[in-house]
């Protein structure tokens, strides 16, 4: 094509072969949004047929429950900030199921990540193996892991932390590996030259250069693991969830308390988050100053 | 700047570093002691429950085989994990039972059990036990001198665990385990007649037009039920599809509305940013819990949660995506006379399309781990199936099988979603 428009006379042609090209693109483009589309509506309904209840039916309800709930909040309105006390505790094992179940991610995850990036991985062998663990550890989903726990431990905040923190480890060890990736490894091999061991040699030449990074992947994870430590909560393992499905199960009654849980649980996500993308964006802009200043 | 000064700010600044890097240890150590009192760690000795971890274990690799006498009429009843579903018809058996007056059951390694009015289990290295169970006890003869420990005799109740098997005794039925490695029944029941065929016959049967039937007797397998589990699997797929992707058509406009290049007017943005705030704040298990209320149990009620809770982080990335378009496409589409649905169709969505599509499919994958748990809250899906198993406490063998399929489906995304991103962010410079 482009020789022709090259020797002239063949703009036109080249123009003209130009446009059908973009008309059939287009029109696969069209063909895979129509089946896209049509996909997206059959799975609608196939969803909508084996729910329990209806979408249309449902509809209507969707502000039934939220508006019981707050209407019973409202009317006992100087409970909440008794309420608010109760379950601040729990609260606070939620978060520390979080923050503990990061915490240990990140520190596995950091061992795992110089483990299987390629040059820093002191038993080359297992840098295949250690993979397919991450990406084991990252499929399986935390409640499987925390349900077969807490059958083995017993309820309470272990189980989840040990599940979270599992997920974490598959997460930010792939994560962490990415960034070790473009970490350079002119201070490894100065530190080598010198005799420095391996873990000399990761924890002065390969950590000092990563950890903003890291510490920005750590702390996006704190915010998905407060998530689910609320969920697995609810299935059993200790914190505000548990609270929050006593006070559902419960029944008429003990709305009131449940919005307590949501207004406290709301709150803290929403804090989180702002603080944690607050230190992030610092993290990244400290980190590309002094690249700057070096 | 002198060399005394800039020495100085080096000192400084490596002994403020040697302080950090004292710091932080020290500080990660305090927590994880705080961790340990607060989520009493050393009191999980005494909570954990090792008998459950055991069978949780050698359920997931193995199974047993129930061989049951009714003392009062005789019969036996041999079935497998002791289901109802897993019979072996009247007069069949395993070919370690064999069926008669007496009934003897060859455990293996010269342990073997009679049946019968009298019944006797003989253990190699110790000797024959005898029992004769009727209305005042079950009249057990051992051999003397003292019980071995894997014994335990009483008036109205033997129990003896060896390596080969268990065997119980009391007034009303004589009862053998014999534990056997595999997933027994996983193809076929004991009511299919391809019970026990090899694949190599399996597929012959297959091609003489039997296909259908087979695959019937597969599908409605009683035991494993593997027709409902993939039901199950593909509604927690299903949710995900749906939330993820309702969630990015619904969250697509909506972005436009949050981004400052294209709202000029800032209580709309502050209202559609507020929206996201809100949407993603209030987290997938409250939407779960809330929508349950109102639409009930299953694959709807989840995949509307995740629409809504990623209605809320899609319009934030979208929004963030749209504020970064290269203004000078735009500007090259309004020259031409474009007007505005024109401008974003041409100016825009091909600017942003490959990274959005890569954000959602990023968000597919994670979202089919979501949607399993969003169904063991809600009732739907495998993570509805994967709560049940686990709440009978004995169907581990079950639970492993389910964990195995969600595994292999969240690693199936994972891969189709990096497949996707990977081509579409090289195959589509030209973006439309």
């Amino acid at each position: 094509m482009s020789d022709e428009a090259v020797n002239g006379g063949g703009v036109g042609r080249a123009g003209d072969a130009y446009l059908a090209q973009m008309r059939t693109k287009r029109r696969m483009n069209f063909i895979i949004l129509v089946v896209f589309l049509a996909l997206l509506v059959s799975g609608f309904y196939v969803a909508d047929s084996r729910n329990a209840g209806g979408f249309w039916d449902g509809l209507g309800n969707i502000f039934d429950f939220p508006a019981a709930m707050f209407s019973e909040a409202i009317e006992r309105a100087p409970l909440m900030p008794g309420y608010l006390v109760k379950y601040f505790p729990s609260l606070i094992e939620t978060i520390n199921i979080a923050a503990a179940s990061t915490l240990i991610g990140a520190l596995l995850g950091l061992v795992m990540s110089l483990l299987v990036t390629r040059g820093f991985a002191p038993v080359p062998w297992l840098v295949t193996p250690l993979r397919r663990l991450l990406d084991i550890l990252r499929a399986v989903p935390e409640i499987v892991i925390a349900l077969v726990l807490i059958f083995t431990l017993g309820g309470g905040p272990v189980p989840a932390m040990i599940a979270i923190a599992l997920h974490s480890v598959g997460a930010l060890g792939k994560l962490f590996s990415e960034v070790n990736e473009n970490a350079s490894l002119k201070p490894v091999e100065g530190l080598a030259s010198v005799g420095a061991t391996w873990s000399q040699r990761m924890w002065l030449g390969v950590i000092p250069q990563v950890a903003p990074n890291y510490l920005s992947y750590a702390l996006l994870r704190f915010e998905i693991n407060i998530r689910a430590s609320a969920i697995l909560g609810f299935v059993g393992a200790g914190g505000i969830g548990y609270d929050l499905r006593n006070t559902m199960s419960w029944g008429v009654g003990k709305y009131d308390e449940a919005a307590a849980i949501f207004i406290l649980l709301f709150l803290t996500i929403v804090v989180v988050d702002q603080l944690s993308s607050l230190l992030r964006n610092r993290l990244t802009h400290g980190a590309a100053n002094t690249q700057v200043t070096l | 700047m002198t060399t005394a000064t800039l020495q100085a700010a080096t000192l400084a600044q490596f002994s403020r570093k040697k302080r950090i890097t004292i710091a932080v240890p020290l500080v990660v150590l305090a927590y994880l002691a705080y961790i340990f009192v607060s989520f009493d760690v050393a009191g999980l000795s005494e909570r954990i429950n090792l008998n459950n971890a055991r069978t949780l274990v050698s359920d997931s690799y193995s199974y047993k085989t129930h061989v049951t006498q009714n003392n009062r009429d005789g019969t036996i009843a041999v079935s497998v994990e002791g289901e109802r579903k897993g019979e072996y018809p009247d007069g069949s058996a395993p070919d370690w039972v064999s069926l008669g007056d007496t009934t003897i059951v060859d455990l293996g390694d010269g342990h073997v059990i009679t049946l019968g009015d009298e019944v006797s289990y003989n253990i190699p290295g110790y000797g024959v036990v005898t029992a004769r169970p009727d209305g005042t006890g079950v009249n057990a003869v051992l051999p003397a001198g003292d019980l071995p420990d894997y014994i335990n005799a009483s008036k109205n109740r033997v129990t003896i665990v060896t390596d080969a098997g268990r065997f119980t005794i009391t007034r009303a039925r004589a009862e053998v385990f014999k534990y056997s490695y595999g997933w027994e029944l996983f193809f076929f029941t004991l009511d299919s007649p391809y019970y026990g065929m090899g694949p190599a016959q399996l597929v012959s049967r297959a091609f003489s037009g039997e296909a259908g039937a087979i695959l019937h007797d597969f599908w409605t397998n009683k035991m494993w039920r593997h027709g409902d589990v993939l039901w199950a699997l593909f509604e927690t797929l299903l949710m995900a599809f749906l939330g993820t992707f309702g969630a990015a058509i619904v969250a697509l406009p909506l972005a436009f509305l949050a981004a400052r290049n294209f709202t000029p007017l800032g209580a709309f943005r502050f209202a559609a940013r507020r929206v996201f705030d809100f949407l993603r704040g209030v987290d997938g298990l409250i939407w779960t819990i809330v929508l349950s209320r109102a639409f009930g149990p299953g694959p709807l009620t989840g995949a509307l949660a995740i629409l809504l809770t990623d209605t809320g982080s899609f319009g934030k990335m979208f929004s963030e995506a749209l504020e970064n378009v290269d203004e000078k496409q735009i500007e090259g589409i309004t020259s031409t006379g474009a007007k505005p649905m024109q401008r974003y169709r041409f100016g825009v969505i091909p600017q942003v399309m490959p990274v959005l599509l890569s954000q959602v499919l990023y968000y597919f994958e994670s979202n089919t781990r979501s949607a399993t748990i969003i169904g063991a809250i809600t009732g739907g899906g495998i993570g509805l199936l994967l709560t049940q198993a686990i709440a009978t406490q004995k169907d581990w063998e079950e639970v492993t099988y389910y964990i195995v399929l969600i595994i292999l489906l969240v690693m199936a995304m994972d891969t189709l979603s990096g497949w996707a991103r990977r081509k579409l962010i090289k195959g589509d410079e030209g973006g439309h």
